[in-house]
């Protein structure tokens, strides 16, 4: 999108601040170019925004709701707030839902230290969750040889859904299913290891956020992500084309 | 009329439990029971789970001693990997286990148990801790600080963290030993090693004053279980796990991990979360054995190190015909095994192997199932895991050093309590000799029954009919 030349130049106000920006860019990339942060935590630089997670929710002067910023778009004259106390109790909400509806044990994680949620938990200050947790029982599929998907530590973010359609070109993953009973299948709900179109790339791993899919022998705290991985193969396939 | 007295919470031991002791009608003690109080169940909800995360998901089951978990673990994982560890990774295993075994040592000796040693059993229970201890002795109470900071400090130095390091795994260690800790460790030996020395000798003369504690806390015949060395010497981390019986007699050299079931059985009682395992061909329960210091010198023909030999010799005389018997002296061994593992920390960081960077064997899951068995502080520690084809773990069974002791526990506090405790009324002091027992064994409850609730001990003195006559409680 950054390469696009003939969207018109607007400005707008972002926590006060006076930004120019493009009309086909959304709030959340115009955020981050004026180094302004907002919480993300599906939205992954290199793949279609989702607009699933909702920590990216930003408050538009003018609207009587909250909108995410990785999927809305930048308007003339727009004036958006990246934080407020209403805002911060969301994301906190939202990060205790997603505790409370899976089953993350940070201490025994493959991915303790180096997890997204976990980062965000810290960043946004959920130091005990007050939801009741549900403790599901969901099981692990450790059938593919290299790598392992632990349904307890996902949180549908579909990120390895979208960088497996639009980068590796596969499409092994999908959601099933809806709610508290939605989960990540591979192929039509095989066995990951039995899966025909997986191709075995491992992008799917490097770019989940937190340690539900892993590389296998790996033990406590020792996965770390290349969560670049997406930008880097997009910027080179644009380069290249 | 008879009589049951309740000792609940048991105090200074690492979990939660009581006593109950019964009298008769003529306020003799009929029996004494030891029961573990707290439930956890790592057995099943590790299954399920990938292999690879048992080192750490168990080690959760100790913060006391959460290395003898990791080795134990990891040793099993080596097995399902089915590699032989490189030889640094061997190496910086026994160290972290050796680390592990001088800080809680030094935790049960000087913490747990010497104020009972240099205060006296009588003592007043308001002073009997380690802050009174530290008040009238402070020397005694900053070596057993010193002794245990060295220990503790080191596992946070090698594997990251002081508690539940996720530093070893199966096929290794994670990362390799750095020069600058080698020589850390290396400076603070000496100072260590005569502070251990010191102790061993104070508590020679302390010892003196405990001739009917010696020969009532728990004296009594029974098999021992432990690992020695090829030569037999004292092993902690590998090497042969072997039985002897009452005289000295080897009933099974060498136990091969995967064949422990063979021999050992565990029976399951219903007044107490702990089962109580015993050597299968001598049936139940006439095969009581014993775990840990005590059993492990018992076993040993030698240290294997100059300055534990001499004072392995020493203990050995206690009883030159056979084993030492009386379960008192597990305090004496352990500061044998403490000076032990000095030396042979000594020995292992001046191996230039210790800073070789080869340190983890990486493989796929080749057998079904792994054994891991390991000399934890307190004795024997067996973890048994049996995977699927992917390797996720299907079955597990895990046997700690403090299940090992129960029946030799539930001797112990009969012999004591027999000896200590009459009529309906009875002195604080007795009953701290009945805890006493327990203490000499340093049980980790919350490990040996893979527990959760409140910790503490309780001893009840109660009637024939059960009504409870007296109860101490802290």
């Amino acid at each position: 999108m950054n390469s696009a030349t003939n969207a018109k130049v607007i400005t707008l106000t972002i926590d006060d601040r006076s930004v120019g920006a493009r009309e086909d860019q959304t709030i959340l990339q115009i955020a981050r170019e004026n180094n302004i942060h907002i919480p993300t935590l599906c939205f992954l630089e290199g793949l279609t925004p989702a607009g699933a997670c909702r920590l990216c929710l930003v408050e538009i002067v003018g609207t009587n709701r909250v909108l995410p910023a990785c999927t809305t778009y930048a308007t003339e004259g727009m004036v958006v707030r990246t934080t407020s106390p209403a805002l911060e109790a969301h994301r906190r909400t939202i990060i205790e839902l997603l505790f409370a509806e899976g089953n993350h044990v940070c201490a025994v994680c493959v991915s303790n230290g180096n997890c997204e949620l976990q980062d965000l938990a810290t960043e946004l200050g959920v130091s005990h969750i007050t939801l009741p947790y549900l403790n599901p029982v969901r099981p692990v599929d450790a059938s593919h040889p290299r790598f392992t998907l632990d349904h307890n530590r996902c949180v549908l973010c579909a990120r390895c859904v979208r960088v497996c359609d639009e980068v590796e070109g596969a499409h092994t993953w999908d959601i099933m299913g809806r709610g508290v009973e939605a989960r990540i299948i591979a192929d039509l709900n095989q066995p990951w290891g039995e899966a025909a179109s997986c191709t075995s790339c491992g992008k799917c791993v490097q770019v989940c956020p937190t340690g539900a899919l892993v590389e296998k022998g790996k033990a406590v705290a020792e996965m770390r992500k290349r969560h670049a991985l997406p930008k880097l193969i997009t910027r080179q396939q644009e380069h290249g084309s | 009329m008879s009589k049951t007295i309740l000792i609940d919470p048991v105090t200074r031991i690492e979990g939660h439990s009581k006593i109950t002791i019964t009298l008769d009608d003529q306020g003799s003690v009929a029996n004494a029971r030891f029961h573990v109080t707290q439930f956890r169940g790592f057995e099943r909800f590790c299954v399920g789970r990938p292999f690879e995360e048992m080192p750490s998901l168990t080690a959760r089951t100790c913060g006391i001693c959460p290395v003898s978990h990791l080795v134990a673990s990891a040793k099993a994982g080596d097995m399902l990997l089915a590699v032989d560890i490189p030889p640094a990774a061997k190496l910086l295993r026994r160290v972290l286990n050796t680390a592990q075994m001088i800080q809680s040592h030094a935790l049960s000796f000087f913490y747990l148990s010497s104020p009972d040693l240099v205060l006296g059993m009588d003592a007043d229970p308001k002073e009997r801790h380690i802050l009174g201890l530290a008040a009238k002795h402070e020397a005694v109470a900053r070596n057993g600080i010193l002794l245990r900071q060295f220990g503790q400090q080191l596992i946070e130095d090698l594997a990251g963290k002081r508690i539940h390091p996720a530093w070893v795994v199966p096929g290794g260690v994670s990362r390799p030993m750095t020069h600058e800790q080698r020589a850390k460790v290396l400076e603070k030996i000496p100072a260590m090693l005569d502070i251990a020395r010191q102790t061993l000798a104070a508590y020679q003369d302390w010892a003196v004053k405990f001739a009917d504690e010696i020969q009532y806390l728990g004296q009594h015949p029974s098999l021992y279980m432990g690992l020695v060395t090829d030569d037999e010497g004292l092993e902690h981390y590998d090497g042969h796990l072997r039985i002897i019986d009452a005289d000295g007699t080897v009933l099974e050299p060498s136990i091969p991990a995967l064949d422990y079931a063979r021999v050992i059985a565990e029976q399951v009682e219903p007044d107490s979360y702990l089962k109580s395992p015993f050597y299968q061909p001598r049936g139940y329960p006439g095969g009581m054995y014993r775990v840990g210091p005590l059993a492990r010198i018992n076993i040993a023909k030698k240290a294997g190190t100059p300055i534990a030999d001499e004072a392995f010799t020493v203990f050995r005389q206690l009883n030159p015909q056979g084993p030492v018997d009386g379960t008192f002296h597990y305090h004496h061994a352990r500061l044998i095994e403490i000076i032990f593992g000095l030396e042979k920390m000594k020995e292992w960081f001046e191996d230039p192997l210790c800073v070789d960077t080869r340190v983890r064997a990486v493989a796929a899951p080749n057998n079904p199932v792994g054994v891991g068995i390991s000399e934890a502080p307190r004795g024997t520690l067996l973890h048994h895991y049996e995977i699927d084809g992917n390797g996720l773990i299907t079955k597990v069974n895990m046997i700690i050093a403090t299940g090992h002791n129960n029946l030799a526990m539930n001797t112990g506090i009969l012999q004591a309590a027999k000896q200590f405790v009459r009529g309906d009324k009875i002195p604080e002091g007795a009953l701290n000799r009945v805890e006493a027992v327990i203490r000499c064994f340093d049980p980790c409850l919350s490990c040996s029954t893979h527990a959760y609730g409140q910790m503490p001990l309780k001893i009840e003195l109660r009637a024939a009919d059960g009504t409870v006559l007296d109860d101490v409680m802290r």
